[in-house]
């Protein structure tokens, strides 16, 4: 840590640093960033943008960037702010770091922080008629200002960049996403395969789509700012409804971050409790889909198939957490009851029936000649790519990144088990399928170690910690990144260390893996045809409510 | 009367009363045996081919999913062809939470559906906005915006309790009038009325070209 | 085997005596137009449901068994509901050509339907260029679909549509080729005498492996000319919602939906007459007994179970391939079944000119 200091001191002398936290934290001053940001990324290998934070801090406002070397797999922290609220404006690292494209503009929606020399600066989640940063601490909320609007939103090619000068004048450029010849066809909000309420719009050519504009934020909830207003265990309900095909592995996490604020320790049968019901979830969602991406892809009966499986993993849940979907399950300190006795069984027995599916699965859609035409070599998304846009999860292995948070940072009892991280090298949505397949493999492998670990510590035990009636942390800062279903799922919280006895976060973020899947999606569906979309966009799986938040 | 559906007993209702003070109101005139007949025979029709319109927004989505899948099979009832098209639908059960973005989205597609339509509201955020209720943007019930026929609690309901929710609406299909009795239609200008969302008839009727892709 | 033209002639003679032989023939058309248009909703409510059971069969799942014994009356419940739901009309659209496209669609279907051979002398028109006539009636639908995404007015429909123009144009090509195959063989157009022609035995047996081919090739181009999965991308569901037929309600889109159903009852009945043997019994040369027990099963029923036959397999293909995309459709037909089909006319003709079929 000492040494990235040493470096970074000499690349930017006016860098602060502060090693108190979990990561080294460096400050830099708005003008010097991007100089820093491009020697962070070429020099050093910080090539992997973890996480992209805003924050009010009341007398400033900032970001907070989590930086990876995806070689090392080390990290750092920058802080970057500026005092000006009225016009607050930060320097863009998107041509560095292609992820921070959407990253930033989800700032400048919620902060209104805007991004000098951003391409594409609009409003990401909310209504380009929307008055008010939300997630500022002085917006306000009557909702005489913002009243529920039933027209369409106006002028929805409108947009605008900062564009700086030598001289370090900013002016600003209007432009439009799409000129007036374009053929553009909407695809969403509501469309059976945007898989929710995501909308496209995509200029196609014939049947080639040229240029995928995303427009999100039709299910976005302020999950965030409601966080701020909530305590540490309310807060955890909303996880579940991020990412609703992770739930438990969300809840996980931030479970994970508040007790490593704690310094809580988790009693180890808790641990493999947990774990269990994180790969049967994993489990769960690559069934999903499978069956979608099947389904998307005209092969109905497939999608049946993977369904009918799903109904095991879904019984397991009802029977120990006493509902099929948002379990709230996981809690502080462990888990809120303990497996129903039939658990180990009702889990080997999963275990047993999906291995014997999947061949049913291959034999009905992975061999099939037209399956293959229509995977194999569509939508290829290189490994350089896949970093620059942090892709992660089953996406991203396919893309050859080595990048299983349960391998490179693991947690909980991750280290103790053994299984494979499956790469493959193509990138094509073939092998993001494949991927999953493969992935369901080792989760039974996991499933069932779980298991034999469990019945090592007995059927029943203790399955929480000694928790404090109310949760109070210190003030500062942490992260915490798991393996999602799709991806590095992260949760970044601050505390202002408010001693009144309900204390609540300062700033929760939640870093969703499917916010970076959307991204490429423009990226890989250039100069393919409309069907390709749907398969494409179909084989990154995504989850909408987890993009929007 | 009882208002009777073949897949549900009477008494396993929990609000006959309900129903039971709505069809006295209804029937309160008397109607005449050819048309109430026919009636009947609708009524019959409509409430056996219920089909759905897919309308996801989050998790419930996933559980209305099992619903159509193998376990469940809501094909059984006639609830079976999900249609994509608002056009060609019956009802619409709103399945997750209403964003403001999303509002004026929901709100074309109720008015794109072809009489006579539905709405189901289904889990907590529907509803009442659920364990959204606080958020900045988040539509504190779908009955702001559109008319609701049938409300169905959970987050998210179990396929089974969507179940219960589409024979309630069954039941309420059966005990309407096609012919005479309350006109949906008057209702529905009431309803519009009252939340001064009035939909214009160029809403509804101006469709293509920029507005249904707008939806779709 | 009972001839059914007897009944027709029976009645004919019965009008013929009472009236001028004009009036009679009208009373007639009439006659046979309803019993034509009854049968075809008979059977396009039996193959919604024949759909729906087959494919909750493959599904692992019950499909629809509520309403009335065994689901039966499901299709009515459909029924009732399609003809009282609204017919919504569109602003700002060509509304003459929208509300005619399906009719277009419909009429397409019906017109080839009244053609098929139902059962020996049940046929309405019996000319020498029958199955001529079918292949050009039937390209009327294209054009009702090309109007409906057209006239809608959007850019899912026209989309659709257009996708949809170039896939049948393209497939009639290889049916087409596959039929001339057949005619090759028979060396006859007319429908009985496609018919007669299999007495002894079917074509899809006496026609060596070019008639196997050409059967292949027929289903293959067929599935793609009603629309089906795995060539279901006019109304690819999860690309373009509903594809051409998008902005039709009500009873509109009954007709679209209705004619959908109809036309793979008509392309399997068309492969039936072709390879089949039509209404034709199961003939095995020497066997007499066995063709005398043939015989006693009604001509209409040999029919319709071979089309239903068909039909299967064609739902088969649906519920099991994924969809193609655009390109590669195109590409199948025009790379691989139309040049294989052109090659398999020409071994067709070289076989029938040497004699080298076995005998019919």
């Amino acid at each position: 840590m000492a040494d990235f200091q040493e470096q970074i001191g000499n690349l930017c002398p006016e860098a602060q640093f502060d090693a108190s936290g979990e990561f080294l934290l460096v400050t830099v001053p708005d003008e010097k960033w991007h100089d820093l940001a491009t020697a962070l990324k070429n020099e050093m290998h910080f090539d992997y943008l973890t996480a992209l934070v805003g924050v009010d801090w009341k007398e400033e406002l900032g970001v907070m960037y989590y930086l990876t070397n995806t070689e090392t797999q080390d990290m750092i922290h920058v802080k970057v702010a500026t005092t000006d609220r009225e016009q607050p404006r930060l320097h863009s690292v998107s041509d560095l770091w292609a992820v921070a494209n959407y990253q930033e503009r989800e700032v400048f929606d919620f902060y209104g922080i805007e991004f000098i020399n951003h391409p594409d600066m609009r409003r990401f989640f909310l209504r380009n008629d929307w008055v008010g940063y939300p997630l500022r601490k002085d917006y306000d909320e009557s909702p005489e200002k913002n009243p529920i609007r039933l027209d369409d939103e106006q002028n929805e090619d409108d947009t605008y960049r900062l564009v700086e000068d030598e001289n370090g004048n900013v002016t600003r450029v209007d432009g439009k996403v799409f000129e007036d010849e374009e053929y553009v066809i909407n695809v969403g909000p509501q469309h059976p395969s945007t898989h929710g309420v995501m909308r496209y719009r995509a200029s196609i050519e014939g049947e080639l789509v040229k240029k995928v504009d995303v427009v999100s934020g039709y299910i976005h909830r302020g999950i965030e700012k409601m966080c701020e207003s909530l305590t540490y265990p309310q807060t955890l309900l909303y996880t579940e409804r991020l990412d609703y095909m992770s739930a438990h592995i969300n809840r996980h996490c931030l479970c994970l971050c508040i007790e490593k604020a704690m310094g809580l320790e988790v009693p180890r049968r808790a641990e493999i409790i947990r774990m269990t019901m994180d790969e049967l979830m994993r489990l769960s969602s690559h069934l999903l889909s499978y069956g979608c991406l099947t389904m998307d892809q005209g092969a109905t009966t497939a999608f049946f198939y993977g369904f009918r499986e799903r109904e095991l993993i879904y019984d397991i849940f009802d029977k120990t957490c006493g509902a099929r979907m948002s379990m709230s399950y996981m809690t502080i300190g462990g888990v809120v009851a303990d497996v129903h006795p039939d658990f180990i069984k009702d889990v080997r027995n999963c275990c047993d029936v999906v291995t014997e599916k999947l061949k049913e699965y291959h034999k009905l859609f992975s061999g099939n000649v037209i399956a293959v035409n229509r995977m194999k070599g569509v939508g290829i998304l290189g490994k350089e790519d896949a970093i620059n846009y942090a892709v992660t999860g089953p996406s991203g292995r396919a893309s050859g990144c080595h990048c299983d948070v349960r391998k490179c940072h693991p947690y909980s009892l991750y280290n103790e088990v053994d299984f494979d991280e499956v790469i493959l090298e193509n990138g094509d949505s073939m092998d993001r399928y494949m991927v999953r397949m493969k992935e369901m493999e080792e989760c039974i492998k996991i499933l069932r170690q779980c298991c034999d670990m469990l019945e090592a510590e007995g059927i029943e035990g203790e399955y929480i910690a000694k928790v404090p009636k109310l949760i109070k942390l210190p003030a500062g800062h942490w992260y915490q990144q798991v393996e999602g279903s799709r991806g590095a799922f992260g949760v970044y919280l601050e505390s202002d260390g408010d001693p009144k006895p309900f204390q609540k976060p300062y700033r929760l973020h939640f870093q969703s893996p499917c916010f970076n899947l959307v991204g490429v999606v423009d990226l890989t569906c250039k100069d393919n045809l409309i069907a390709d979309l749907i398969t494409i966009t179909a084989s990154i799986d995504y989850v909408i409510p987890d993009i929007d938040r | 009367m009882e208002v009777k559906i073949k897949s549900m007993k009477h008494e396993d209702f929990k609000d006959n009363e309900y129903i039971d003070k709505l069809v006295e109101e209804l029937n309160a005139s008397g109607t005449n045996v050819v048309v109430g007949k026919l009636d009947q025979l609708i009524n019959w029709g409509i409430s056996n081919s219920l089909w759905p319109f897919c309308f996801g927004t989050s998790c419930c989505a996933i559980e209305f999913m099992c619903l159509g899948a193998a376990r469940y099979d809501m094909a059984r009832f006639g609830f079976e062809v999900a249609r994509n098209s608002p056009r060609q639908a019956d009802y619409i059960m709103c399945q997750g939470t209403i964003t403001y973005r999303m509002a004026p989205a929901l709100k074309r597609l109720y008015e794109q559906m072809a009489e006579p339509k539905y709405v189901i509201a289904c889990g907590a955020c529907t509803v009442s906005g659920g364990p959204f209720k606080n958020s900045y943007c988040v539509v504190k019930g779908v009955d702001e915006i559109i008319p609701v026929d049938v409300y169905l609690p959970g987050c998210p309901p179990r396929p089974e309790a969507m179940f219960y929710a589409l024979m309630q609406l069954q039941r309420k299909i059966k005990v309407q009038k096609f012919f005479g009795g309350v006109n949906r239609k008057e209702k529905r200008k009431e309803f519009f009325e009252s939340k001064q969302v009035a939909p214009t008839v160029e809403q509804a009727q101006d469709s293509t070209i920029e507005n249904l892709n707008n939806q779709e | 085997m009972f001839n059914f033209s007897v009944v027709t002639e029976w009645f004919n003679n019965l009008l013929t005596e009472v009236m001028p032989q004009w009036l009679a023939t009208t009373i007639e058309c009439v006659i046979i137009a309803a019993l034509l248009l009854l049968a075809y909703t008979v059977l396009a409510m039996f193959y919604i449901m024949y759909e729906r059971w087959v494919c909750a069969w493959f599904q692992c799942r019950r499909g629809p068994l509520r309403v009335g014994p065994w689901g039966s009356l499901q299709i009515f419940a459909d029924v009732i509901k399609m003809l009282i739901k609204e017919v919504i009309g569109l602003w700002k659209t060509d509304n003459f050509l929208h509300k005619l496209a399906p009719y277009f669609v419909l009429v397409a279907s019906v017109v080839v339907f009244a053609c098929l051979p139902w059962g020996k002398g049940m046929q309405v028109i019996d000319f020498n260029v029958g199955i001529f006539f079918m292949t050009a009636v039937s390209s009327l639908g294209v054009i009702g679909i090309l109007l409906a995404g057209w006239s809608s007015n959007s850019k899912y429909t026209l989309i659709g549509a257009m996708r949809s123009g170039a896939q049948m144009i393209s497939y009639e090509l290889s049916i087409g080729i596959a039929m001339l195959t057949i005619v090759c063989l028979s060396g006859t157009m007319s429908v009985t005498g496609l018919v007669e022609a299999q007495q002894n035995g079917w074509f899809i047996f006496t026609g060596h492996i070019p008639a196997i081919i050409a059967f292949i090739i027929y289903v293959i181009a067929a599935t793609a000319e009603t629309n089906r999965g795995p060539f279901d991308l006019p109304e690819a569901e999860h690309e373009l919602t509903a594809g051409y037929h998008t902005e039709y309600s009500g009873i509109h889109f009954g007709f679209f939906y209705l004619a959908e159903y109809l036309n793979l009852f008509i392309v399997s009945g068309i492969a039936t007459l072709l390879f089949l043997g039509g209404w034709m019994p199961l003939h095995v040369p020497g066997w007499e007994g066995f063709n005398t027990v043939m015989d006693y099963i009604p001509s209409t029923i040999w029919f319709l179970g071979k089309a239903i036959f068909v039909s299967f397999i064609i739902i088969w293909f649906k519920w099991s391939f994924p969809r193609v995309r655009i390109d590669q459709m195109l590409a199948l037909e025009w790379r691989y079944l139309m040049p294989i089909g052109l090659v398999n006319l020409v071994v067709m003709a070289v076989l029938v000119s040497l004699g080298w079929h076995f005998a019919g």
